[in-house]
């Protein structure tokens, strides 16, 4: 046993070492990135590991992986599981030969995600089980556990960590990768032909339902035997609080030691065991992160225990779960703490300090140029990627998911006269913008895209993917052509700009304007943190006091490295040398520095 | 070597005993500063000496530039995030961001914060009037606030990026950590070209807390 101070994913990442992992796909998503660029990091790997095109192209090679008998992971974060969730509702049918642990990080409070689903309902949903860790070492501790529990029952995992587990650093105790043999056991797939099992024709699929259904007792109750639903009783509590996830952490901080207390670290939860827990007290709070579910469970089995939690107001729905929520439950629901924490508001009316665009990124000159050219009564839907931060630009509509820029503005396009820029980036359109081309183009839309091509997945850390060139295993892949791609779906209007060269970018945009039909315009260039990261190097720009006129043209433009005071604007070090603001400077004050 | 959950390190329902049992502190600044590298040496320094820590930390879009939290609880069993006005310290690369956070410092608590304000690219964008310093040192004139010219001190080392190591020397002598433990490491965490660098960085911000 080793301990380090380590990363919520990177435990999980070493767990699935030490289970002996052979095979693991995902899709870049926060909070779980770092699962698998931690699997890729492995100086050792005896295992397969790639960065899929989109989380269900993710789930169903490791699914197939699983089939043949070997150790399989799929990673997402919980919105990439709806995009999965067409093989995932079948999985629990076919079941697995080899473990399968399909992780699917969720997002309390929305901090780098456009909702709050909650990954438990899909498990229930699927039927399949699912683990939900409490801390960092419960998250490593259960990865041991998932492995053999879906190879036991032939049921794929979900494992469900959050982004207070994923993002969470603490001491862990791990068992060391290649002492006394953990990790070395790798397996060799084999196909056996099962068509009963893998060809989900009606005939077939009703038996497996049936068989999935008859499982669910024995699920339940082995997660008990596991210790994964455990419970505490206090002779004489006539109280109860029974937790999930994280928060049994804050509640175990706060929890008098004569209480009793349950913790609900897998689903599904056996109801015997469960109504057997509740029926000793009179009075039950139930503190979970987002949805009811462990509290509909418990409603179901209460009889006469009062229960309280979300449905009577004293835990909310919505956001992530902090001491100070907890402290407000119990109070809510008449229940003494050990400690309590009162919330104390911030100072108010700070000036804001939202992310924004790096300082030379090539997407803020993309959007000055459709914002000049198009004008503000242009419709500009966005999708997922740092360039939704360019909200703060006003050129961002709409964001809802993956791929949706294109076909939301197809289909505003059908019924609104207005002019239409959907921009998407690199990544994203590989991973589910190529169908609503296609469909844009086939059924007559009129509208603008701009493919925002930086060469890789850059919001969620800088992976790679297939425009990039290498492989999640840092193998050169083979080229793929964006251009071929658009033209292949029927795009005729194609032109691929680089954004430093402004003048190009704004008639390219121009052109787009006065054609009709579906327009598409590459704008690529490499992600200026990749790129300085590669050792490329540009000199920075400086502006000549005595010629600036201080018309803030080059303020307004948004760059994070221009300044301005006393009438003059300046250029800090963080200026990555892209010169867009020396175009933009009707005084030509703006130029490179002389070294 | 397959270990149940049940029979793990971090398992049962075990709860806590007694209060304050974890020095809990925040680590802000601006996406970019260095926030991470100066928890992991918090982090790394509870390790070798054999403690508890609990942490959480901001990633993904947040860093781009935007306000930055880390949460550190040394000693701490549970949660990482540290409750609102519960925090023992602040450490802040940042004199804006310590004003933004200095909800979650406890009434005796003590802010360790850069003299220096990052400039939000968004003021100068909207016409926002960024406070003054002083007029920040005002409304923390309640609390305890130590301020350190990070970036002088941190030229004075051998390089500019290395403020965020010179902070964690000015907190040093409040952190419940041994000097010698938090110098292993740095040792230990900064790119090896820059350790001497960055051992300087440390012992210049101790010296001048």
């Amino acid at each position: 046993m080793v301990t380090r101070y380590m990363l919520g994913n990177e435990a999980i990442a070493y767990a699935c070492c030490e289970a002996n992992l052979d095979f693991a796909s995902g899709y870049p998503g926060t909070p779980s990135s770092e699962v698998i660029d931690t699997l890729r990091a492995q100086k050792l790997r005896d295992f397969y590991v790639e960065w899929s095109v989109n989380e269900k192209v993710a789930f169903e090679n490791a699914l197939g992986a699983a089939w043949t008998g070997v150790r399989s992971l799929f990673t997402t974060k919980h919105v990439g599981l709806n995009v999965a969730a067409d093989p995932l509702m079948t999985s629990g049918y076919t079941g697995v030969k080899g473990g399968f642990v399909i992780l699917s990080a969720d997002d309390p409070y929305a901090h780098s995600s456009q909702n709050e689903q909650d990954s438990r309902i899909y498990a229930k949903f699927a039927g399949i089980f699912c683990l939900d860790p409490a801390n960092v070492q419960e998250a490593h501790d259960m990865i041991l556990t998932a492995y053999p529990l879906s190879e036991e029952f032939e049921i794929p995992v979900l494992f469900r960590p959050t982004t207070r587990i994923c993002h969470s650093k603490s001491n862990v105790g791990l068992n060391e990768i290649g002492k006394d043999g953990v990790g070395t056991e790798h397996r060799t797939g084999d196909f056996g032909k099962d068509p009963k099992q893998y060809v989900v024709v009606p005939a077939h699929t009703r038996i497996l339902h049936k068989k999935l259904i008859e499982k669910q007792d024995a699920m339940a109750e082995h997660l008990v035997k596991l210790g994964l639903n455990r419970a505490e009783i206090k002779e004489g509590s006539k109280t109860a609080v029974i937790a999930g996830g994280i928060a049994a952490e804050y509640v175990r901080e706060i929890l008098p030691d004569d209480m009793s207390f349950a913790v609900i670290g897998a689903y599904p939860i056996d109801t015997e065991w469960l109504a057997s827990f509740v029926g000793r007290h009179e009075k039950v709070l139930v503190v979970e992160e987002l949805a009811p579910v462990i509290e509909e469970e418990v409603r179901q089995v209460a009889g006469k225990t009062g229960v309280f939690g979300k449905k009577n107001g004293c835990v909310p729905y919505d956001g992530e779960l902090t001491l100070e929520k907890v402290s407000a439950a119990f109070e809510k629901a008449g229940i003494k703490s050990r400690r309590s924490f009162a919330p104390v508001a911030p100072v108010a009316d700070l000036p804001p300090r939202p992310p924004i665009l790096c300082a030379g990124c090539g997407h803020r000159a993309v959007f000055y140029a459709m914002k000049k050219v198009f004008g503000k009564d242009a419709v500009f839907p966005s999708d997922i990627g740092c360039y939704t931060l360019g909200i703060q630009l006003g050129t961002v509509d709409t964001t809802i998911c993956m791929g949706a820029s294109i076909t939301i503005g197809s289909g505003i396009s059908h019924v609104d006269n207005k002019q239409i820029v959907s921009t998407i980036g690199d990544s994203t359109f590989l991973h589910t913008g190529i169908p609503g081309l296609i469909n844009a183009v086939y059924n007559g839309a009129n509208q603008t895209v701009v493919i925002l091509d930086n060469r890789i997945t850059a919001m969620t850390g800088h992976q790679p993917n297939p425009n990039t060139g290498i492989t999640a295993k840092g193998e050169i892949s083979p080229t793929i052509s964006l251009e071929a791609i658009c033209r292949a779906c029927g795009a005729t209007f194609v032109e691929t700009v680089d954004p430093y060269d402004l003048l190009l970018l704004l008639q390219t945009s121009t052109k787009a304007k006065d054609t009709k039909g579906v327009k598409v315009i590459i704008a690529r260039q490499p992600c200026v943190i990749a790129a300085k990261k590669s050792g490329l190097k540009r000199r920075r720009l400086t502006v000549n006091p005595d010629v600036c006129i201080g018309c803030k043209a080059c303020v307004r433009f948004g760059c994070p490295a221009i300044e301005f005071f006393d009438k003059t604007a300046s250029i800090t070090e963080l200026c990555s040398g892209c010169g867009i603001c020396a175009e933009i400077c009707p005084k030509s004050a703006i130029s490179q520095e002389v070294i | 070597m397959t270990q149940q959950a049940g029979t793990g390190t971090k398992a049962g329902t075990s709860r806590g005993t007694g209060d304050n049992d974890s020095f809990d502190l925040l680590i802000v600044g601006v996406g970019g500063q260095g926030t991470i590298l100066a928890s992991n040496i918090i982090g790394e320094a509870c390790i070798l000496e054999g403690r508890n820590v609990r942490s959480a930390e901001t990633h993904g879009m947040a860093q781009r530039g935007g306000s930055v939290e880390t949460h550190i609880r040394i000693d701490g069993r549970y949660g990482p995030l540290v409750p609102t006005g519960a925090a023992d310290m602040i450490i802040s690369f940042d004199l804006l961001e310590a004003l933004r956070y200095r909800h979650f410092l406890k009434p005796s608590g003590t802010v360790v914060s850069a003299e220096g304000i990052v400039v939000p690219i968004s003021a100068f964008q909207n016409n926002i009037e960024i406070p003054s310093a002083d007029w920040i040192k005002e409304q923390m004139s309640d609390i305890k606030l130590i301020t350190v010219d990070a970036g002088k001190l941190a030229k004075d080392a051998g390089s500019i990026l290395s403020q965020n190591v010179v902070m964690l020397g000015a907190a040093a002598k409040i952190l419940p950590l041994n000097k010698e433990s938090l110098l292993k490491a740095v040792e230990e965490l900064v790119p090896k070209k820059t350790v001497e660098i960055n051992k300087k960085a440390f012992l210049l911000g101790y010296e001048s807390a």
